[in-house]
């Protein structure tokens, strides 16, 4: 069965270029456009989430957090997109529960060695 | 790349340009917005959210100017965020200017005020406090080329934090990934694993000690455990470097490896030494350390003493010289056995009995493993011509007064001696070329915003039964307007033709396309390319010319790994066998009578949508006979044009042993050499772009028919 994998960005230039990226590689993808809407949207089938960490309304920190709280997705993986290089940042995303993350900005083949280390 | 790529890169630049076409007015009224309330902190992050989003995302779709520039002023917005800058005037001033350069820029990145960027940057500068400046360089995912070298010996120790689950890590996905870099033996240790009413499955209470023989480097290793932890224990130890391989005594021994690692002090060993049992049990028994890990260190005793034999062993047998004439004589007998070996299996294929074909089926397999083994002795490693490269681009780049860095990946691919012997002038010629012609001088590089210092790459990779060389550098690359000028002046292509970019760059490839002087000072490129490509043609490869203007030129080869056997199509024309190289086949279709009648003046076939042209061996080749009413076309594409070649049967694909037709032959057009076929008959193997050649002259002037036949001119 293919996975399905969320994009979560404020950008739409990033959400489609990941989401491409993805689909291109045969997984399916789930959109959101900031945290909020990605709660809403996280139910049924999402193996991993990309996230990023400054979006309006719900920030992707608060979002680990909330999904790490939701049965049935505590395990899964969680990827940071991050232009900060600055650790304190990354610190806390990996304290809410963030698996790994990217820094931006990225080229596809970076995404997809990322989701296939973390999701076998 | 190709086309469908392009486009959809283009889709992802216009997605974002609509992407920033919001963003950039909801800047401008945030930014005014703070001007009335510069202590607004939603503000704040709306005009750095903006700034973030245009710098992320206009790096990873093209726009790299935007992204440096926006850079600086994202830092700045990021310090107010942190409470180290004050919103001032000044700095809203310079980011409403700045938000219009970069509207310019999105708009058209030829035509921008470098001038007025600069000066706002400098502006910016004065106004932030210094150590923001730069920022550091990204970590991430990114593929290091080791040089590949020595097996070497890691020990890995991987305690994982016991929440480890909770970041959506699964340890043993890491495992896997380790196995994935060599050979590794993986020894869990569940010794921390508390009775099962005690247990709290979301909690991870195994650890692991793994023993790695590998190439790669402590980084590759490093890489797989990136995103873990540091409250995880991870310990990466190299326990065996190529260097130490002359150690008399072999590995450590047990007790050694245990103190090393710190599970025992060498006190506590020494007192267990006392008494003569086999040391691991004792250790053991005297509770000091736990059966698995006694069980690691003997595993590693043993995987580092194997190695140390098998390089004891590679030494010796390194310093062995052949004379290449004698390995020459050996890859013949080979060729040989492969044929005689394919006899018996024919005389054998319809035989009862049940053991004759079981000693039949073990030649075979031991014939193929011997051919691969042989073959394989003649490999080398293509770095071995790297050095030279190098100094070509040396000497080359300082008599031009340029600046230029050669760049080599893939020193391990390995080909065929004669191979790259064969392919060093052309390479040479092709660097010379980039050197030459393609990369600017340093100060035309600094007005056109590229580094001063060029780039030429040079990447050597196997892909399949080729390895493929690519030489690109970052110069002015070609103009495909210019070159499509040059080849109709030059009556190479007639007017009115429609071509491809690509197919129009490797016209480049033609000859008489083109004389060094005439083009050197339009676009670079042309200097004697048709005799580079005569080389690579004669070693069975295949030569192609990428380029995008302004920013450089590919050049890829293609070549065989081996020249002495190779993948062939058998067919047959009258009583004659032919081979056809299987890498230049692309598909076999019919030519009925019918089809003949109806196109009696000129010889083409329809394929799909389009009229392909073909020509009969047997009249190429002067075979007497009729055609059967349906023939078979085998359609071969060379880097010119797909071209078929009727012929009356298509009889299969075989192993082919390439072999010489000596002095006398040498110049006969269209025949590369022959084979020995399993029923002792012989076959032809063809060369195919002397025949796609005749067949493009033949339809631009479709009155000479009589060119067919032995043409035995000296090419």
């Amino acid at each position: 069965m293919g996975k399905t994998i969320m994009t979560v960005d404020d950008s739409s230039s990033v959400r489609q270029m990941v989401s491409f990226t993805l689909k291109d590689a045969g997984y399916s993808v789930v959109e959101a456009v900031d945290g909020k809407d990605a709660l809403q949207k996280l139910q049924g089938q999402v193996d991993m989430i990309i996230t990023d960490l400054n979006m309006p309304n719900m920030d992707g920190i608060e979002l680990i957090k909330n999904v790490r709280a939701t049965a049935g997705y505590k395990f899964i993986p969680i990827v940071m997109l991050t232009t900060e290089s600055q650790n304190e940042k990354k610190q806390e995303g990996k304290q809410a529960g963030a698996s790994g993350w990217i820094v931006k900005p990225f080229k596809p083949p970076q995404i997809l060695a990322v989701v296939q280390k973390l999701l076998k | 790349m190709t086309r469908e790529n392009m486009s959809d890169k283009e889709k992802m630049q216009q997605a974002f340009l609509e992407e920033a076409g919001d963003l950039l007015p909801e800047l401008e009224t945030a930014l005014l917005e703070l001007d009335s309330d510069p202590g607004d902190a939603d503000l704040v992050n709306r005009v750095f959210r903006a700034l973030h989003t245009i710098k992320g995302s206009g790096a990873m779709f093209g726009f790299e100017e935007v992204a440096e520039f926006t850079h600086e002023l994202e830092n700045a917005f990021e310090m107010v965020r942190c409470g180290e800058l004050q919103v001032s005037k000044e700095l809203l001033d310079l980011t409403l200017s700045a938000k219009d350069q970069i509207q310019n820029l999105l708009g058209d990145p030829q035509d921008h005020d470098q001038e007025a960027m600069q000066s706002i940057l400098e502006a910016l500068k004065e106004i932030l406090p210094l150590e923001h400046s730069t920022q550091g360089q990204g970590e991430g995912l990114e593929e290091e080329q080791q040089p590949a070298g020595e097996k070497l010996v890691y020990r890995i120790r991987f305690k994982p934090e016991k929440s480890i689950f909770a970041t959506g890590t699964n340890p043993l996905h890491l495992l896997e990934e380790i196995r994935e870099l060599g050979q590794a033996c993986v020894i869990a240790h569940g010794e921390d694993i508390p009775p099962l009413d005690k247990i709290d499955p979301e909690q991870c209470h195994v650890w692991w000690d793994i023993i790695l023989t590998t190439t790669q480097g402590k980084n590759a290793i490093q890489d797989v455990f990136i995103f873990v932890d540091e409250d995880s224990e991870l310990n990466i130890q190299l326990i065996d470097h190529g260097t130490e391989s002359g150690q008399a005594e072999g590995y450590r021994r047990l007790g050694e490896i245990l103190t090393e690692r710190g599970d025992i002090s060498r006190q506590e060993l020494e007192s267990v030494l006392g008494n003569q049992k086999r040391l691991g049990e004792l250790l053991i028994q005297a509770g000091l350390v736990s059966r698995s890990q006694v069980e690691t260190a003997l595993v590693e005793q043993q995987t580092v003493r194997k190695l140390q034999e098998e390089r004891t062993r590679d030494v010796s047998s390194s310093s062995v010289r052949v004379p290449a004439a004698k390995l020459d004589d050996l890859v013949n007998l080979v060729g040989e056995l492969v044929i005689a070996q394919a006899k018996l299996t024919r005389m054998i294929g319809d035989h009862e009995n049940r053991e004759l074909k079981n000693i039949s089926e073990e030649i075979e397999r031991l014939s193929d493993e011997l051919r691969d083994n042989t073959l394989g002795i003649r490999m080398l490693p293509i770095g071995s011509s790297f050095g030279k490269f190098r100094r070509v681009v040396r000497d080359l780049s300082s008599q031009k007064g340029k600046e230029i860095e050669l760049v080599t990946e893939g020193a391990e691919t390995e080909l065929d001696k004669t191979v790259i012997e064969r392919i060093n002038d052309p390479l040479v010629h092709l660097l010379r070329n980039s050197i030459d012609h393609g990369i600017e001088s340093p100060a035309e590089r600094v007005r056109l915003g590229k580094p001063r210092q060029g780039t030429i790459t040079f990447s050597a990779m196997q892909s399949g039964g080729n390895v493929v060389l690519t030489i690109r550098d970052d110069g002015r690359g070609m103009d495909p307007e210019v070159i499509k000028a040059k080849a109709l002046e030059k009556g190479i292509i007639p007017p009115g033709a429609e071509l491809s970019g690509k197919e129009i760059l490797n016209l480049i490839f033609l000859p008489g396309f083109s004389t060094s002087r005439e083009i050197s000072d339009i676009s670079g490129r042309g200097v004697g390319m048709d005799v580079v490509k005569q080389n690579i043609n004669a070693l069975r490869g295949r030569v192609e010319a990428d380029s995008i203007p302004g920013q450089g030129s590919t050049i890829r080869i293609s070549l065989p790994l081996t020249l002495a056997i190779i993948e062939g199509l058998q067919v047959r024309v009258g009583e004659q066998y032919f081979i056809i190289p299987l890498s230049v086949v692309s598909e076999c279709v019919e030519l009925t009578s019918e089809e003949k009648q109806n196109r009696s003046s000129g010889r083409l076939i329809p394929l799909r949508d389009t009229l392909v042209p073909y020509i009969r061996l047997r009249e190429w080749f002067l075979i007497e006979g009729v055609p059967p009413a349906i023939e078979q076309v085998v359609m071969v594409s060379s880097t010119q044009m797909t071209v078929g070649l009727a012929v009356d049967e298509v009889i299969g694909q075989q192993q082919t042993v390439i072999k010489n037709l000596g002095q006398a032959y040498q110049d006969v057009q269209g025949i590369y050499g022959a084979t020995i076929n399993g029923d002792g008959s012989i076959a032809l193997i063809l060369d195919i772009e002397p025949l796609v050649r005749d067949v493009r002259s033949n339809e631009s002037n479709p009155a000479v028919e009589s060119s067919f036949g032995f043409n035995t001119e000296a090419s």
